[in-house]
């Protein structure tokens, strides 16, 4: 099982996306945005969180046109998975691989806590290995995490079951409480929640853990 | 030449940082403020013969989300 951590200028979770996705089996290798190929053979790519460019424009608006990033458009055009945390998710949303807009917190400020999710679908490769309704503490820390749809994209997510988590007490004004979408083939996954912070008994929890062991385990039976 | 752009959220988009800045507005007393919207401006310096097609071009890519923000531009 190989995957790939993107590196953008400003990236600062992508050692801590790395130790996850080796944790789970996965030979996993860092991408420098300038970049124009993947490495060969590759299972997921991992986008991580962050303050690309320093967040200048909009959040991941800049990194949205980083040579690397028409390589994952066509990564996950060919039905590659794709996993886009915090500023990653900013990113995907750039790129339109996931629907939706990150606004600034309702709240105006930076959150930075343990947030308690509702595990919304278990139908994807990425929540399989939790329980449906599953409620898990996951850490967020973000300034602009406030997830917005139209009314129409709201509706088309809930009807095809594409919300993969929810918050438990909505902490930035997000749309329907929502923490993380699904891309309408199920293999693009953005959260702005860091899984990849709770991965080890020694982080102070591992609701993360199961994330990765839900990927791990769709490639094994693949 | 030039081209002023400028990025506006859409109509009907909340724009917290604009009800932020009037609530503050209000509180220094400053009264009749009745909304305030926050946007940015984008000025480029254009070579000659960059047309106005190109920087729409721009701003659909780049510049603005057309998700949730209108574009205007200017050439001068």
């Amino acid at each position: 099982m190989k995957a790939a951590v993107l590196v953008f200028p400003g990236s600062n979770c992508d050692r801590d996306l790395a130790v996850a996705f080796r944790a789970a089996g996965f030979d996993t290798a860092m991408v420098w945005h300038k970049e124009t190929e993947l490495p060969a053979g590759l299972d997921v790519i991992g986008v991580p969180g962050g303050f690309s460019y320093g967040d200048y424009l909009r959040c991941g608006a800049i990194a949205a046109q980083s040579p690397i990033m028409r390589a994952v458009a066509g990564f996950a055009g060919r039905g590659g998975h794709v996993l886009g945390i915090c500023n990653g998710f900013q990113v995907l949303c750039e790129t339109r691989l996931l629907p939706g807009v990150l606004m600034r917190n309702a709240g105006l400020k930076f959150v930075c806590r343990m947030q308690g999710l509702r595990v919304a679908t278990t139908d994807s490769p990425f929540t399989s290995a939790y329980q449906p309704g599953q409620e898990i503490d996951v850490p967020i820390a973000h300034h602009d995490g406030n997830y917005q749809i139209d009314a129409e994209g709201l509706a088309q997510l809930r009807d095809e079951d594409r919300i993969a988590f929810s918050y438990v007490g909505n902490p930035n004004g997000s749309v329907g409480d929502i923490a993380g979408v699904l891309s309408a083939n199920r293999r693009v996954l953005g959260l702005m929640p860091h899984p990849e912070r709770v991965v080890d008994a020694a982080h102070g929890g591992t609701d993360g853990a199961p994330l990765f062991a839900s990927l791990a385990a769709a490639f094994v039976a693949a | 030449m030039k081209a002023t752009v400028t990025v506006m959220l859409k109509q009907g988009v909340l724009d917290p940082q604009g009800e932020a800045v009037k609530s503050a507005l209000g509180a220094m007393g400053f009264a009749g403020v009745e909304g305030v919207r926050q946007g940015k401006v984008i000025e480029l310096d254009l070579a000659p013969g960059t047309t106005e097609a190109q920087v729409t071009e721009m701003c659909e890519k780049l510049l603005a989300n057309t998700v949730i923000e209108s574009y205007r531009v200017e050439m001068a």
